[in-house]
């Protein structure tokens, strides 16, 4: 019977995937920028790594936005992690259900189910809500079961009394952080950048060793289309 | 006698290489009028070896276990030397094999490829075309994210909406109570061997029933009748020299395209590596939308066209399955005067375009909510635009196929030409 | 008819595309071969391994783990030392000729400082790991006139006290001395060599 419930429920009422309208901000990703990327791993492992494991992605990969073994291990690494050791916590899965209600997702390839845009949007519309467990809120992620990390850094912002319409809300600021509404939109541009690269490492490579094999294929196209010409020239029509 | 004629005749003398070679390559007489719809059978060949090679060495680092498939796919993406290069090629390939047998089988539909001598070449086809789809789906579970594991909830709970026996079989073939690790250990075998196995013999069993009736061409006629006095057809050339060449071109052109799309969109927007596949199977957690991938997406789309029946959805379930199993009957649908659609009237050409526009509108609405396109107002009860463009689209893909016999008969043909035009 | 011309033409046309293609299809080999070499996770787990020699009295032996196979360190005794040149002629390769150890342990005691020691402990001859036999005389259970060293219990090879191999046992040549190099007085890592 649960099947059959399954199967009507999916087939028949897939309409519901209107989450709320809030438009996503351009993240403006750039692979290129290494510092960027820098700023921006350092960012995730001092606030997220905490809490958000990334288990598939080691720390000497962080070598591929130019940082040295010797800067990662001074910097970046806490404790007693090896260099090649992925990055993880300490956090139980026990303790973790009780303090958040569930495990914090692993960030590896959240940039890849997520998008940057989606990142980028989420970590700037964190509020105030005297509602919620955490006293926290978002605007695109409702009653989101994670506290907003950043607050001491953007400041507290609240939905501007006026428009209480959660899905088209407004924010406004009741006490300021360390960086003003610029800084902290370059911070969390960082870390999303960091989150994008983090999410397939391998992607300017990628990208560079495609223009490689396109230029060869290409080469092969003249040799081959000349070939085929002077064969063809046999054929009558 | 040079010491490579030597070998070839050592060979020749214990395994019939050159007459192999002969008869399948240099002195099989092709017709000469191919045209571009006559690259794709060649690149599903190569397709097909793509796949097999890539699928072998990501076994190397697959593990079909529930509590590590997602992480080993990570593994490869990041850990493997070069492994992310060798995954894309696969998961790309899956996708093309589907682009390159679709166009392959819209060439033999407007070819009459699968007319009279070549019913049993088109039969293998369609089982070729049968076995990839359970290929694709078998394989798509294997990453263990979020859209492996609900798709392929979806997909198996279709063999419980058949009456009487559907529950069992659907927990038969799941192995377990839901989708589980048994379910994963059992489709990677299908995957890796069992299904591979079924698909090289049939491409074997296709290839040589080409060979046995020779290739259609695009004026339909058959080659065989005029012949010069050695017995060659006067519009054939061998395919060796000539379309071994000619397909080289196509292969490159066709390696390009795949090289764009595996080393600057391998994700193809989402429609080849689904955004939500990035996040690990959750048993708990169905995602806010389930589309399958896109080459399913208009069967799909039959399946949520039709309505439930007495709170059933089996009818829904017969009308994909015949969606398919409809082309089967191909050969005997047809009763055209002509093969090809270039000498076929005005009739069986506006049904062969509504065939393929309304396959088109189900494939792109698959893959969106019913919603997608809003509710009428006042008119039909304000039903959902799209489920009704649905319904319409469905109608004339079935109708395409049983009102055939009809009129392809009363079709005002034009007379074939006797030898092939260019 | 196809004249020699054309024909010429052709035969340059196939060998070209012919030569492109194969140099083509052994840059799309590349990919397939290299998957094979040990990932980033295997090398992450075959990563330098750093040993503390403070507790390592004289005398004494530890073993660890490098890249899954036994590596001993030895904390030779003078005594020790000083038999190694007794049993020059016993043998096989006693100026260690063959490349079994880094150039800079290329020395009478084979060992980068002469007191400590560090080995491959895998046989060179079919890859058992030989046991300690560091007494001296029949405490050893070789003999009298036994010098201290290694015995192999599968094909009975034995080693001396720096790993080099006696006459007339199976084992062809010495046992291996892994790249290491020491990051301060008494601390040593297996695994990574001073950049030269």
């Amino acid at each position: 019977m649960r099947n059959i419930f399954y199967l009507t429920l999916l087939i028949t009422n897939l309409a519901c995937s209107a989450d709320t309208v809030v438009k996503l901000d351009d993240a403006n990703i750039d692979l290129n920028d290494g510092l960027s990327i820098q700023r921006g791993a350092r960012t995730y492992i001092n606030y997220c790594l905490g809490c958000h494991q990334a288990s598939y992605m080691r720390f000497n990969r962080l070598g591929d936005i130019g940082l040295s073994k010797e800067q990662i291990k001074e910097h970046l690494i806490l404790g007693q992690q090896k260099i090649g050791s992925p990055m993880l916590n300490n956090m139980s899965k026990e303790d973790a259900e009780s303090w958040f209600g569930v495990l914090p997702p692993d960030l590896s390839v959240i940039a890849r189910s997520r998008g940057a845009d989606w990142l980028y949007t989420y970590l700037r519309s964190f509020y105030r809500d005297s509602k919620t467990a955490t006293g926290w809120n978002n605007l695109l992620f409702p009653n989101v079961g994670m506290p907003h990390i950043l607050w001491e850094i953007q400041g507290v912002l609240t939905l501007k009394a006026s428009d209480l319409d959660e899905t088209r809300g407004e924010l406004a600021v009741i006490s300021k952080g360390h960086l003003n509404k610029i800084e902290y939109d370059g911070f969390v541009r960082d870390l999303v950048n960091y989150l994008v690269f983090m999410g397939e490492p391998a992607r300017t490579l990628r990208v560079r060793i495609g223009i490689v094999i396109l230029f060869a294929l290409s080469i092969f196209l003249v040799l081959a289309w000349i070939l085929k010409k002077e064969y063809w020239k046999d054929v009558t029509h | 006698m040079s010491f490579a004629k030597l070998a070839l005749r050592w060979v020749d003398d214990r395994f019939p290489l050159s007459s192999f070679l002969k008869n399948h390559l240099t002195e099989y007489y092709a017709p000469k009028n191919f045209n571009f719809w006559y690259f794709f059978g060649s690149l599903a060949m190569l397709v097909l070896v793509i796949q097999i090679v890539t699928g072998i060495f990501l076994t190397m680092h697959y593990k079909p276990d529930a509590s590590q498939a997602f992480a080993s796919v990570e593994y490869i993406m990041r850990d493997v030397p070069l492994g992310w290069l060798i995954r894309y090629v696969h998961s790309t390939g899956a996708s093309m094999f589907f682009v390159v047998i679709y166009l392959h089988m819209f060439r033999a539909l407007m070819y009459g490829s699968y007319r009279k001598p070549r019913e049993l070449l088109w039969l293998f086809g369609m089982l070729i075309y049968l076995c990839l789809m359970a290929e694709a789906f078998f394989g798509y579970l294997l990453p263990w994210g979020q859209m492996s594991y609900w798709g392929a909830q979806v997909i198996i709970n279709l063999f419980a909406a058949i009456p009487f026996v559907g529950p069992d079989l659907a927990v038969w073939i799941r192995g377990d109570y839901v989708v589980s690790d048994a379910t994963l250990n059992r489709f990677f075998a299908f995957h890796v061997i069992a299904i591979p196995l079924v698909i090289l013999g049939l491409v074997t069993c296709h290839l040589v029933a080409l060979h046995e009736v020779g290739s259609n061409n695009p004026d339909g006629i058959d080659i065989k009748k005029h012949k010069d006095k050695s017995g060659k057809p006067l519009d054939g050339i061998p395919f060796h020299p000539y379309y071994t060449f000619k397909d080289l071109v196509g292969v490159v052109v066709f390696l390009m395209v795949f090289t764009l799309i595996v080393f600057f969109a391998p994700e193809m927007g989402g429609y080849f590596l689904e955004y939500n596949n990035f996040v690990p199977a959750d048993p708990l957690k169905t995602p806010d939308h389930i589309a399958p991938v896109w080459y399913f997406t208009p069967f799909y789309s039959i399946l949520r066209a039709i309505p439930p029946l007495f709170g059933s959805q089996f009818p829904g379930v017969i009308a994909m399955g015949l969606a398919v199993v409809v082309l089967f009957f191909m050969p005997w649908l047809d009763r055209g005067a002509v093969s090809s659609i270039r000498y076929r009237g005005v009739i069986y050409k506006s049904w062969l375009a509504s065939f393929v526009i309304s396959f088109l509108i189900l494939g792109y609405l698959g893959v969106k909510p019913t919603s997608v396109w809003g509710q009428f107002g006042n008119w039909l009860d304000g039903a959902d635009r799209a489920v009704v463009v649905a319904r319409v689209c469905t109608a004339s893909y079935f109708l395409f196929f049983f009102l055939m016999p009809w009129y392809t008969k009363i079709d005002k043909t034009k007379p074939e030409p006797e030898r092939v035009t260019s | 008819m196809i004249d020699e011309d054309t024909r010429r033409k052709r035969r340059i046309l196939v060998l070209g595309t012919s030569a492109a293609g194969i140099i083509g299809g052994l840059g799309a080999a590349i990919p397939f071969i290299a998957s094979m070499a040990p990932s980033a996770k295997a090398r992450a787990a075959g990563a330098p391994v750093e040993v503390d020699l403070d507790g390592l009295e004289p005398g004494m032996m530890i073993t660890l783990e490098w890249r899954g196979k036994p590596v001993w360190v030895l904390h030779r005794t003078d005594a020790m030392l000083e038999s190694l040149e007794k049993i020059v002629d016993k043998v096989q390769d006693p100026s260690s000729a063959a490349p079994m150890q880094p150039s800079y342990a290329l020395n009478a005691h084979r060992s980068i400082k002469p007191q400590y020691l560090v080995l491959v402990g895998i046989c060179t001859h079919l890859g058992c790991s030989p046991t300690q036999k560091l007494a001296v005389g029949p405490a050893s259970g070789l003999g009298e006139d036994w010098n201290g060293g290694f015995f192999c219990p599968c094909h009975g090879s034995k080693f001396d006290l720096a790993g080099r191999v006696y006459k007339g046992v199976p084992a062809p040549v010495n046992l291996e001395v892994p790249p290491h190099m020491y990051l301060s007085e008494n601390s040593l890592v297996i695994g990574e060599e001073k950049e030269v």
